[in-house]
């Protein structure tokens, strides 16, 4: 593990039943560095970046994320959950809270904040992700955009160190994915570092510091975009490459 | 012309009173057969009834203005013809009905408690109600301040539970039942979906063991078998053994109910609140059990329901609740043979009490769906 990484998966090995879906992963993530990973369906990049915050249990190799491992510890997994931020495919949203409440519960709960900071708190995220105004509304009366937008800024409540984003623009209708990218480009210039998975590579090609290639549950290739994009070394990387930018 | 977006009313004859009578009740020929075989059966019925019930009825005299003492003085005895129902021995009775052998004089403390259960209830049951946060803090004293009100204790003459009867032993084991078993299930249900095998195996075990017995063994077991458990030394009240029974079997239906809501709460929502750090319990009291228990309300309802008629089960153990207040009045020989007058009372207090559960669960229905994906609390 390097000096400055601040994730760091070794050997990473990881079974669904007898299906081996992470094999030999290694991945070191430096501070505020912006990863984008990519690959075909099936090919284990969720579930890469679900170990990270052990949303899945690695069966083995070491991860450690901020200098603390994961293992099965639960006090550990907890305060790398209190680092790591994750924003989901389908926004899962809390349906009966009010937007604000969405926001406000886990510092509230996790943190002891008192209530009205931790509204203060939801109000700057808000304005973070451009939607101050839907403060008192449910996630049910919000577009996809706007619910994915309350999303991130749940997550950004808890002051991260560490962004997960698990295809974050897949479940939303075409006209509403800018707004998301553009809170995520937002979040990226301001030094949060991010792993994303995701099939945007006009996003991958403006953000990622590095692109990560996983296909068959291995990464593959890893290469910043420029040389990832016009020079990929691998045969998969190229057949993937040309499915995606070409359709 | 007309302007094509422009939008112009439905047809008259669909709708209104017409349009609905045509649609509803005469759409086909069979339909209006049966419509109006039904409307023939209700004129016949209706009026009848009205008139047995309250128009041809005694209340506290008979026809001829004299007040009613035994069964011999009844309208309908001494014509059999005309006469309707006999109330005199509801009347007559009205007090062990409501209160079973409760002392007279200290009867107060069960109409106050009769009163500071609606102060207590009704508040938690509508969100919109005044004041409600401080409504509720009574709600959760409540309990409490209705144990030693009714049962005496800090300076109130004890009033022993085998003195109690009639509403109040169905008021007592129906709501302490629903109340206890409602975190009871709520436990249990999480119990049974815990991760730790023992747990999870235990909480299995209890619920279906319950489930497989019928109440009333469990009755028996509360009352016969319950004291060999106890420490010697210990009695427990009648009463509270039946308690134990009634909230026990109750649980274990109420944590099936809930378990069906926990499963309709997708991954996604458990994934979200761990990932934002909220513990196990965290996740459970602020995200997962608030949407689950929404989810199966109409279930928890129909279980209360079913539990609050099942409280007359405990006369085979002795207590005499509102129906064995009735048998007992039947089998007095003054008031021989006035057995419809008795079921038909004992059935209103139940429907009214049923019935007001089982519209407020349609209220709820209603409001949560109409809030806009759950968005009333």
């Amino acid at each position: 593990m390097s000096e400055d990484s601040i994730i760091s998966l070794q050997n990473v090995n990881k079974w669904f039943g007898d299906f081996h879906v992470l094999k030999d992963v290694d991945l070191e993530v430096k501070k505020k560095e912006r990863i984008v990973v990519c690959g075909p369906s099936g090919s284990g990049k969720s579930t890469m970046i679900r170990c990270i915050n052990r949303l899945e249990e690695h069966q083995e190799g070491t991860i450690i994320v901020d200098g603390i491992e994961l293992t099965g510890n639960l006090k550990n997994i907890d305060s790398v959950r209190k680092e790591v931020g994750m924003v989901f495919q389908q926004f899962n949203l809390f349906p009966h809270l009010s937007v604000k409440e969405n926001i406000t519960l886990a510092p509230i709960w996790v943190k002891k904040m008192p209530k009205a900071e931790a509204e203060e708190l939801a109000m700057q995220q808000l304005e973070i992700v451009k939607i101050p105004e839907q403060a008192d509304k449910y996630p049910g009366q919000l577009s996809g955009g706007q619910q994915q937008r309350v999303a991130i800024a749940r997550s950004l409540a808890m002051k991260p160190n560490i962004m997960l984003f698990d295809e974050p623009t897949s479940a939303l209708d075409p006209e509403m994915i800018k707004e998301v990218l553009d809170v995520m480009i937002d979040l990226a210039e301001g030094g949060m570092t991010m792993i994303v998975v995701t099939h945007e590579m006009g996003f991958a090609k403006t953000v990622a510091d590095r692109m990560v290639f996983m296909d068959e549950g291995r990464i593959v290739e890893q290469a910043v975009p420029d040389k990832f994009f016009n020079n990929p070394e691998s045969d998969r990387t190229k057949l993937f490459l040309s499915q995606i930018l070409n359709h | 012309m007309n302007d094509i977006t422009e939008s112009r009313k439905p047809p008259v004859a669909t709708t209104g009173i017409l349009g609905w009578l045509r649609m509803n009740l005469f759409s086909t020929w069979v339909n209006s057969l049966i419509s109006l075989f039904v409307l023939y059966i209700l004129f016949q019925f209706i009026p009848w009834i009205l008139n047995w019930t309250i128009f041809a009825a005694d209340f506290k005299y008979n026809f001829n203005g004299e007040e009613i003492v035994n069964r011999e003085m009844c309208s309908r005895v001494l014509d059999p013809e005309n006469g309707g129902a006999c109330w005199a021995i509801i009347y007559v009775r009205f007090y062990q009905f409501m209160y079973g052998f409760y002392p007279r004089e200290e009867v107060w403390r069960v109409n106050l408690s009769y009163l500071m259960l609606a102060v207590a209830v009704v508040p938690l049951l509508f969100d919109n109600f005044p004041f409600r946060k401080h409504f509720l803090k009574f709600t959760y004293i409540f309990p409490v301040i209705a144990f030693f009100l009714l049962n005496g204790g800090l300076g109130l003459e004890s009033v022993s539970t085998n003195k109690w009867g009639g509403l109040l032993v169905t008021l007592v084991l129906g709501c302490t039942g629903i109340a206890l078993a409602f975190p009871l299930g709520i436990i249990l249900a999480l119990g049974r979906r815990s991760n730790l095998p023992v747990i999870s195996m235990m909480c299995t075990l209890f619920i279906e063991f319950i489930r497989g017995v019928p109440l009333i063994t469990l009755l028996f077991f509360g009352m016969v078998m319950l004291p060999l458990f106890l420490p010697e030394g210990i009695d427990m009240d009648g009463l509270a053994r039946v308690l134990v029974a009634v909230t026990l079997f109750q649980s274990a239906y109420m944590a099936e109910v809930i378990r069906g809501g926990l499963q309709a709460i997708p991954q996604g929502q458990y994934e979200a609140a761990r990932s934002i750090g909220l513990s196990y319990w965290q996740m459970n009291l602020k995200v997962v059990l608030p949407q689950a228990i929404r989810i199966s309300i109409p279930s928890i309802v129909n279980t209360s329901i079913g539990l609050f008629k099942d409280t007359t089960l405990v006369i085979i153990v002795g207590l005499l609740d509102l129906l064995g207040i009735g048998r007992g009045a039947l089998a007095d020989t003054t008031w021989l043979g006035l057995a419809y007058e008795v079921y038909f009372f004992v059935s209103l207090v139940f429907f009214i009490f049923t019935f007001a559960m089982s519209r407020y669960s349609l209220y709820l229905e209603k409001k949560l769906k109409t809030g806009i994906n759950m968005g009333a609390d």
